[in-house]
């Protein structure tokens, strides 16, 4: 999944999306709840692992989809809030459960005037 | 993968020598069709494992291998105790990811006439798909039970019958496992997941046996042509995936730590003999349990289904084995019987005849090793060989593997067309998700009996029956 954005905040939000797309249509997902999400890591790359581990974590525990994410990061501390609503079968058709995020193809950083944020998610 | 870097041993062995920091060989078993089309991604990654302190003998993948994260999915790599590393990389996110198989005591045209009723009631009976929860709700003390106890813990609060035990690896219940060292966020993603059936490639399906190919084996393991069996694929849950996922977090700094230096991140590891090696074995061996105590779960919901809509049957494990894992076992190296860490990551164990560890009544053929196919083919019944045993550490393939990415699946298939094709060909799927159907569908997937057959001919096992679907729960 990649996440592209004109901020490192902003990757960061479409790569919660990606996440959302693995699972559901994202304009699927309405915004009825939201919740809130904090990581501290060494470096930009563990940030984004531990950002979709926590979403994934959320996910699974609270049985909810996001539609649309609100980050902040500043130096190794991410703060968000995350908006969506809890998982209708029917209408979401979710066709499978991300176990968690690897190491494997992560990367981010700057291209050009914008920033990249991507790893390979298992499912 | 370019055959020019491989030196071709046999038709179906394929060695990698050891260059640079490699400090053992690696050996892919497979067809020459089937190495041609791995990923080089497969040549990195074994190529990587080999150079890990403490392996033994040769960096494996099995003919099914793919590109995974750290270690190849089809890799196996055993360690030396002391001079030896665990990696969680190695044994993969879905922790004793396994398949199981019931035999029922029907027939074909029995199942035929109660086809619909059984897809069904068994679509309402086995929670299936993204945000399903189980019956039973478990905390504290009790959590711990079932993390010590796997399968055996369920038998004993009644779902399950004595006799299935035997059948399980490890007894039903893997021994050294250890609560403690499975944090709070794990317990919490189990709490209401136990006898679920999880999404993507997991399923429930029930099969007939349309070919059998060791008479003597298929007698061994009480299957006829024309039997009806039930085959359950699925794993530890959330519990196991939480576990994974911290496990690949710590493993990098305790790697750091430990001065072991890796080729690349995703090999992250710890020594055996460390403490974050012994936190996460004991977590990981948690996690088998659970597994086993899923798939025991979801064995009693079965019978009570098949109990309803098909009284005549009755249900008996056939085996239940594993393919995400790492075991303690037994081999011999350089003439001598010595202990060693296996890890399977999509390889099934496959011990041979003779083996202690077997019940009785299979040790004289070997171990089932159950090899899952898609929702329109075939899934087989193998047999572990005493060549397996020497040229393996006792593991075989474990599927088909995919061919192609979900998001190219889904363009390609819809998944109601998924659903009305396989009808016309007599196999009812049901599932929660249409989505999920399409990026299940069956030609998403390699051919499962090209890789059965080059497990076959590479000596690793033997092809006992051949299942076909006839109704598939999907998660």
């Amino acid at each position: 999944m990649r996440g592209r954005g004109a901020t490192l905040a902003e990757a960061f939000a479409n790569a919660g999306r990606a996440l959302t797309a693995v699972v559901t249509e994202p304009d699927s997902v309405r915004e009825v709840l939201s919740v809130e999400i904090a990581c501290q890591a060494p470096d930009p790359e563990a940030l984004l692992f531990d950002w979709l581990n926590a979403l994934v974590f959320e996910m699974a525990t609270r049985r909810v989809l996001f539609a649309r994410y609100e980050v902040k990061v500043e130096g190794s501390s991410l703060a968000a809030r995350a908006f969506g609503e809890p998982v209708e079968v029917g209408r979401h058709q979710p066709a499978v459960e991300v176990k968690g995020a690897t190491w494997t193809g992560l990367r981010v950083a700057r291209e050009g005037r914008r920033w990249a944020a991507e790893c390979v998610v298992d499912v | 993968m370019d055959l020019s870097l491989l030196r071709r041993r046999s038709e179906f062995e394929w060695w990698i020598e050891p260059r640079g920091k490699m400090r053992v060989p690696g050996l892919l078993f497979a067809s020459e069709p089937l190495v041609r089309a791995m990923d080089h991604k497969v040549f990195e990654q074994v190529t990587n494992v080999a150079t890990l302190p403490g392996i033994r003998t040769a960096s494996m993948a099995m003919p099914d291998a793919h590109w995974g994260y750290g270690f190849a999915v089809g890799g196996v790599a055993a360690f030396d105790p002391d001079e030896g590393v665990v990696s969680a990389g190695g044994v993969g996110f879905d922790i004793s990811c396994g398949v199981r198989c019931l035999r029922t005591r029907l027939s074909r045209p029995d199942v035929e006439a109660r086809k619909k009723d059984l897809a069904d009631t068994l679509f309402r009976a086995i929670p299936a798909g993204v945000g399903s929860r189980g019956r039973i709700r478990l905390s504290g003390e009790e959590m711990d039970r079932m993390l010590r106890g796997g399968a055996r813990w369920a038998v004993e609060r009644g779902w399950g019958e004595r006799g299935d035990l035997e059948r399980v690896e490890e007894g039903g219940a893997m021994r050294d496992a250890r609560p403690e060292a499975v944090s709070d966020r794990a317990k919490a993603r189990m709490r209401d997941e136990v006898g679920t059936l999880g999404s993507g490639n997991h399923y429930l399906e029930v099969q007939e046996v349309a070919e059998v190919h060791d008479a003597a084996a298929a007698e061994a393991f009480g299957l006829r042509v024309g039997d009806v069996v039930v085959s359950i694929h699925c794993g530890s849950r959330g519990l196991g995936h939480q576990i994974g996922t911290e496990a690949l977090r710590e493993m990098l700094d305790a790697g750091r730590r430990h001065g072991i230096d890796l080729p690349d991140r995703e090999l992250a590891c710890a020594p055996v003999r460390s403490k974050e090696g012994e936190h996460y074995l004991g977590a990981m061996r948690a996690a088998i349990n659970v597994a086993l105590a899923n798939r025991q779960v979801l064995t009693h919901l079965t019978r009570e289904v098949f109990s309803s809509v098909l009284p005549e049957s009755d249900l008996t494990l056939l085996y239940d084995v594993s393919h995400n894992t790492c075991k303690v076992e037994t081999h011999e190296l350089d003439g001598k019987l010595r202990e060693v860490y296996v890890h399977r990551k999509g390889a099934t164990r496959a011990w041979g005849p003779g083996h202690p560890g077997l019940p009785d009544r299979l040790r004289p053929v070997g171990q089932p090793v159950l090899i899952g196919g898609t929702m329109g083919t075939s899934s087989w019944v193998l047999a572990g060989t005493e060549r397996g045993m020497k040229a393996s550490f006792g593991s075989a393939c474990h599927g088909a593997g995919r061919g192609m990415s979900r998001h190219q699946a889904l363009k390609q298939w819809n998944g109601k067309q998924v659903v009305a094709d396989l009808e016309a060909r007599g196999i009812l799927v049901r599932s929660p998700s249409l989505r999920g159907v399409a990026e299940e569908a069956p030609g998403a997937y390699k051919d499962v009996t090209e890789v059965v057959l080059a497990t076959e001919q590479a000596g690793l096992a033997r092809r006992v029956a051949k299942l076909l679907p006839i109704v598939t729960i999907k998660g």
